[in-house]
């Protein structure tokens, strides 16, 4: 099957490549297009004023750093099931996007909830597993640096991506299973949403743009790591780009 | 366009910490992965290419076991 040949770092490399600089400029142009209409089209809310207006930040990364948790699963077990080498690499490359979103969406929604519920931060079930995840992600990092040989420190992580995934229902459902201090949501799959269309425009154009951001980043770091790891390969040494970095620390 | 003034469009109604301390970090933050993300890139290409050496090393080594001297030694290959 001609997509696992792309599961060789040799061949996802360049495909990486050639899609990052896209992925990026669409992610851009989103970005803008989404900060456009939540703070220059979209009307101030009823009941909270102007300050809702960190839901375009606020709703984005929560999704993504879920989304994210939940690529990983996904890159894990394919790598503990057909044993892929490109599956860890993968994992490793989201996971500091992962955190970093993470820890937006508790940061935001701390700078939220102080002016509209009276405190950054209440032990709720929402906020509660959100912080868990954010955990989940520093784990993570923390495992897979720690262990030396890249084979065991990939399944190690892959185990960690797996068991963790089960919270990320939690997250979702947290706000229906129990009684929160957290608003429930405002865009469901299954009702239509609960907010103005322009509001909702703005807010999954940034969503959109943040996904997109992700990939790109991730494309970018896994390049890297491929670097790393394969790094007395033939086909990393003749790269163009690492010739020419040669010949630049050969002149310096 | 629905503000009056750049001043109501800082102000937020009064929230503009709230609301600007949460553009702020985010935009920050991802401004500074960025930057970590190309500093990695260049990292994996220098430790590319401290393999390489280590590797024109071990094949020079294994050259004078055989009691043959490399004629490109390591000095001779590095541009």
């Amino acid at each position: 099957m001609k997509l696992f040949s792309y599961a060789a770092p040799q061949n996802f490399y360049p495909l990486a490549g050639r899609l990052w600089p896209w992925l990026a400029l669409l992610a851009t142009v989103l970005a803008l297009a989404g900060l456009w209409v939540g703070f220059m089209v979209a009307p101030s809310d009823a009941q909270q004023g102007q300050a809702y207006r960190i839901i375009y930040i606020h709703v984005p990364v929560s999704w993504i750093a879920m989304v994210i948790y939940l690529a990983m699963a996904f890159w894990s077990v394919l790598g503990l099931v057909f044993n892929t080498r490109l599956s860890g690499l993968m994992t490793r490359a989201l996971a500091p996007t992962g955190a970093l979103l993470a820890f937006l969406s508790l940061w935001t929604g701390a700078l939220w909830g102080k002016p509209m519920w009276g405190t950054y931060w209440v032990w709720d079930a929402r906020l509660t597993s959100m912080l868990i995840l954010l955990f989940l992600y520093l784990g993570y990092i923390a495992l897979t640096s720690a262990i030396e040989d890249p084979r065991r420190s990939d399944r190690a992580g892959a185990l960690v991506a797996l068991v963790g995934a089960v919270n990320v229902p939690i997250i979702y459902f947290s706000v229906k299973w129990w009684n929160t201090l957290h608003q429930g949501a405002s865009v469901s799959l299954t009702q239509s949403p609960r907010m103005a269309s322009v509001m909702l425009t703005g807010m999954l154009l940034m969503s959109l743009a943040i996904w997109l951001y992700a990939v790109a980043i991730a494309l970018w770091r896994v390049r890297s790591l491929m670097l790393v790891r394969e790094s007395h390969a033939a086909w990393v040494q003749q790269l163009p780009e690492v010739q020419a970095h040669r010949a630049l620390r050969g002149v310096a | 366009m629905i503000w009056t003034s750049a001043s109501e469009f800082w102000a937020m109604g009064g929230y503009g910490a709230y609301v600007w301390g949460s553009v702020g970090v985010s935009a920050a933050l991802l401004a500074l992965e960025v930057w970590l993300a190309r500093v990695g890139r260049q990292q994996a290409l220098d430790a590319v290419c401290e393999a390489m050496d280590a590797d024109i090393e071990d094949a020079a080594s294994d050259h004078s076991i055989h009691g043959e001297k490399a004629a490109n030694g390591p000095s001779g290959v590095t541009p």
